[in-house]
């Protein structure tokens, strides 16, 4: 089989049970294909590829012997470095964790493993999840394979761009205030992130654990499905997972069809907003309405103080989960202290970059006391209210349509303000906020080439309908067949 | 001036399960360090806690057990503060939604003498709320090393209002709170496993004055004896230095056992920010009315309140009731002995031999410190038994004791022992006549029995000695008495 690298993880699916091509044969191509491109796109933080190719020789023999795991056997997928692969790096892209090799699973790589995938490479990010653009990577900054002066988001653009550049078909990312979708968008890929619950985050170096939520990246809707089918479901090691029967994603998309109804908040098209990104997100509107659903104008009022908001609850809970990164036990550790505080103050000072202090700074302000009750306690309050006019707002419609970034991809060292980089998340933060799914798919190319994303976000635990919506999109368009020249 | 001391205490106890708080890793004491970890334990990155459903279940007990008004819904909060024996640099603890509010420990003071009840009372409590325990350092010349076994392990932390005023009445409380505990079988209170260690607050002002005094703060004392000397201590101390006119300052002191002093850890000038906020990572529990009804039917019957019984319904005596009942295992020995007797047997009889016998055997003699009894080869049919044979006139009480001996060594049921060694009472009239009448007529008695018959009754006594020696031991006395008093008369 000829052309590995450009097929989807569905097609690959099928090939590998046709045995019209060996798991090994996969690895190979798209190790083959890092070789090639990695040294322009970046995407990776490592890469084992004797550890991925040992994995697919397994999935040939279990497919030999008759028993293949699952639809994913022998299907790459690559991880983004924040997940908990047994004996591989985890590194959250962090000085800190620079030498840190994971002695566990992660649930999400436990059932990955269990279903065949041949897992492959740990992909950057920005140090532990704080950022949109990658560029707060301790390692190296990752590019756009649309435009390698350009960013590819964050804080998941290595998952983003090593999809968009033909590296792995499928990648793992996660997404706090928009680290899936927003990424995606710049790389012109699918990304979803699932309602908070519905993937189990045991393994998950947590940002914000009330926000984070794993999800997966491809080039279609379809593959996102099959993904998401592979790492959905409830877990006992996480509190927090819900518990459900599954839906089956990938036999909803053509099964359902509506017609639905949109909702567009009219807050979406304010200030800020870049107008050929408007113009395509126009289009996308007019498509569904002349493909027989109705658009709705609705009004999200609260979007106003997702942001705030956001970051006071983030950063918060950031102060608190980032405690453990401290010198003592399996982190970076100062060589220059003199005693066990100055080992804290030390190894913290070395190991953490600007973005991740200055968060763990601000949210360990908004906890202390006499402030608490000024912020951390009226951002709870005011979350509830997103929460509660989502909620309303669904009572008349099935799906919300906004754009998923402001702005498309801009150039490395572009936006020095990190307030100004805050904004970019306008458009997903409050979808974390109220723990719905969210999914970016691909809606057409700027005059510089650059992607626009399509940002589609549904009802809790309604990711059948969510992808069935934005699969309706995708099979009308032709965005998807689009692949970046390296 | 007289002085009044207001004391509150802060009670950790380490829960009995099988996992720690918030992971299924094993806990228990004396394992080799860092052997009981697992990834949550270590915190290492992407961990998540999970509840422990034991631990807010004996939680609840216990909070029932202390007449606590329990939570409809708790939750869980993180407790921020930097230190290397605590893995994630923060605690997991309950802030302001505690499992348990309010409640009573009923305490006895001291008595008068052994022989009579003290006074009982209430101490109030605050709260009773759940957290995980923190690693274990050890300080060397230039390393400290940390072991993290122990982190994790559920603790109940029980606070009480500043309501008790001497170092006696720390005593009470303490030694209640841990009979009410053991009772229940939620911890084993071993506090030299670390399985319950105290603080306590301690202010004085002078007598009539209204508001508390500054309050000190006693750390980490681990015997209950220890906290009364260190309390005692600090009462002495605070009141020594008001008289001669220092300030006390608001400081955190340590109790030195081996010099019996306390000494000022720091000054507590500055409170600590622990920036406590509700753990995301865990939802709130409900615990419903029904549940709480299910878990009201557990509670033991509390040693304050079978001491009560026993007095009245059985009639048993204070001293007998006061070493019986604040262990649940000997009280509940007794009671299926007694029961195992059919009613046969004056309860007093039954105590007497556990409160007596069996704890001397089991003590070896020994002050402080015996063995358990579930490690002693005698059940309660034992007792039973024994007490039987005596009743039923087949042993004397003399005899009895031989058994007992013999039969706390061996296990041997206290029947096969009589047989075996032909230790039966002597019922043969007959022969125990004609020892009587031997030893009445061996000349070395004649000055007693010719007192004895000019009417002093007591003279004889000198005889039944020889008569016990020639039987064995296994003579009734009273029969003996009554067999001369026919020979001679």
């Amino acid at each position: 089989m000829s052309d590995i690298i450009h097929q989807t993880a569905a097609q690959l699916s099928q090939a590998l049970a046709s045995k019209a091509v060996s798991a090994v044969e996969v690895a190979q191509a798209f190790i083959d294909r890092a070789e090639a491109v990695e040294a322009r796109v970046k995407a990776f933080n490592s890469r084992d590829a004797e550890w991925t190719l040992a994995q697919a020789k397994a999935s040939d023999e279990r497919r030999a012997a008759g028993g293949a795991a699952g639809p994913l056997d022998g299907v790459p997928v690559a991880l983004k470095d924040i997940l908990a692969v047994k004996d591989q790096p985890l590194t959250c892209s962090s000085r800190m964790l620079e030498n840190f090799v994971s002695p566990y699973d992660a649930h999400v790589t436990e059932l990955l493993k269990a279903q065949g995938a041949v897992l492959w490479g740990r992909l950057n990010m920005d140090e532990f999840a704080m950022g949109s653009s990658t560029e707060n990577s301790a390692f190296h900054t990752s590019s756009n394979p649309w435009n390698l002066d350009c960013v590819p988001g964050g804080s998941s653009g290595g998952s983003a761009a090593c999809v968009a550049a033909l590296e792995a078909p499928l990648s793992i990312g996660s997404d706090t205030g928009g680290s899936i979708r927003q990424p995606a968008a710049f790389c012109g890929v699918v990304g979803l992130k699932p309602t908070y619950g519905l993937v189990s985050r045991y393994g998950l170096a947590a940002f914000a654990s009330s926000l984070d939520q794993i999800g997966p990246f491809a080039r279609t809707v379809e593959d996102a499905a099959l993904l998401l089918q592979a790492i959905a479901g409830h877990d006992r090691r996480d509190s927090t997972s819900y518990k459900t029967k599954l839906p089956d994603y990938r036999a909803a998309l053509t099964e359902k069809e509506g017609p639905w109804t949109i909702g567009v908040p009219k807050e979406c098209f304010a200030e800020g907003l870049d107008p050929e990104i408007k113009a395509a997100v126009e289009d996308a509107i007019a498509f569904y309405e002349k493909d027989g659903h109705t658009v709705k104008e609705v009004s999200l009022p609260m979007t106003e103080y997702a942001i705030p908001t956001y970051y006071i609850l983030a950063t918060a809970e950031a102060s608190s989960n980032l405690a453990r990164y401290d010198g003592i036990r399996y982190t970076h550790r100062s060589k220059n202290a003199k005693d066990a505080v100055d080992l804290y103050f030390k190894s913290r000072a070395e190991g953490f970059g600007p973005e991740v202090k200055r968060r763990i700074i601000l949210g360990t302000y908004v906890l202390s006391s006499g402030y608490y009750d000024a912020y951390y306690l009226r951002a709870q309050k005011i979350r509830t209210l997103i929460r509660e006019e989502f909620m309303q707002v669904f009572e008349s419609v099935d799906t919300i349509l906004t754009p998923t970034t402001p702005t498309p991809s801009f150039k490395r060292g572009e936006k020095a303000d990190p307030l100004a980089m805050y904004l970019n998340d306008i458009y997903t933060i409050n979808v974390n906020l109220a723990g719905l799914p969210g999914i970016s798919v691909p809606c057409g190319f700027t005059s510089g080439k650059l992607p626009i994303g399509l940002q589609l976000i549904g009802k809790p635990f309604a990711e059948d309908e969510l992808l069935a919506v934005a699969h309706r999109y995708e099979q009308a368009h032709e965005w998807k067949d689009a692949v970046a020249e390296l | 001036m007289e002085f009044t001391a207001d004391i509150g205490l802060e009670v950790h106890v380490q829960l009995k399960t099988k996992s720690k708080m918030f992971t299924r890793a094993p806990y228990h004491y004396g394992a080799e360090p860092n052997t009981l970890t697992d990834p949550v334990v270590l915190a290492l990155p992407g961990v998540l806690p999970v509840m422990n459903k034991e631990a807010v279940r004996k939680t609840v007990l216990l909070g029932l057990l202390c007449k606590c008004k329990i939570a409809e819904r708790c939750k869980w909060d993180r407790k921020n503060y930097f230190y290397p024996d605590s893995p994630k640099n923060y605690q997991l603890s309950q802030y302001d939604q505690p499992i348990c509010e309010g409640g009573e420990v009923e305490i006895e003071m001291l008595g008068a003498s052994r022989n009579v009840m003290g006074e009982h009372r209430m101490v109030q409590l605050t709260r009773i709320h759940l957290e995980e325990d923190v690693g274990k350092l050890t300080h060397f010349a230039n390393d400290s090393l940390v072991d993290y076994n122990r982190a994790g392990a559920p603790l109940c932390e029980i606070v009480t209002e500043p309501d008790m005023h001497n170092a006696d009445e720390v005593f009470a409380f303490l030694t209640a709170l841990r009979n009410n505990i053991l009772a229940a079988g939620l911890s084993d209170c071993d506090m030299e496993k670390g399985q319950m260690r105290c603080d306590a607050n301690i202010s004085v002002r002078p007598k009539g004055q209204k508001e508390l005094g500054v309050k000190v703060e006693l750390k980490n004392m681990n015997t209950i004896s220890g906290v009364r000397n260190a309390v005692a201590y600090e009462i002495k101390r605070q009141i020594h230095a008001v008289t001669s006119g220092e300030a006390i300052h608001q400081q955190t002191r340590r109790w030195d056992p081996s010099t019996q002093v306390t000494t000022k850890m720091r000054d507590k000038e500055e409170s600590h920010d622990y920036r406590y906020f509700p753990e995301p990572d865990l939802m709130p529990v409900s615990i419903g009315k029904e549940q709480l009804k299910v878990l009201a039917k557990e509670l033991p019957e509390l040693p304050f309140d079978r001491q009560r019984r026993f007095m009245e319904t059985l009639d048993l005596p204070y001293t007998l009731t006061s070493v019986l009942c604040p262990d649940k295992e000997l009280a509940d020995f007794f009671e299926e002995a007694l029961e195992d007797t059919g009613g046969k047997v004056a309860p007093k009889a039954v105590a007497n031999l556990i409160a007596n016998d069996l704890l001397r055997e089991l003590s070896g003699g020994e002050e402080e410190g015996r063995l358990p009894l579930s490690e002693c080869k005698l059940a309660p049919a034992h007792i039973a038994e024994l007490t039987l044979l005596v009743e039923d006139g087949v042993i004397t009480k003399q005899i009895a004791q031989t058994i007992f001996t013999e039969m706390y060594a061996t296990g041997k049921m206290p029947s096969t022992l009589v047989e075996e060694k032909g230790l039966q009472a002597h019922n043969d009239d007959g022969e125990l006549e004609s020892i009587v009448r031997e030893v009445a007529a061996d000349p070395k008695h004649e000055k007693a029995i010719s007192q004895f018959k000019e009417g002093n009754t007591k003279a004889i006594n000198s005889l039944i000695g020889p008569i016990m020696k020639a039987t064995q031991g296994k003579a009734d006395p009273r029969k003996i008495q009554e067999m001369l008093a026919k020979v001679l008369g």
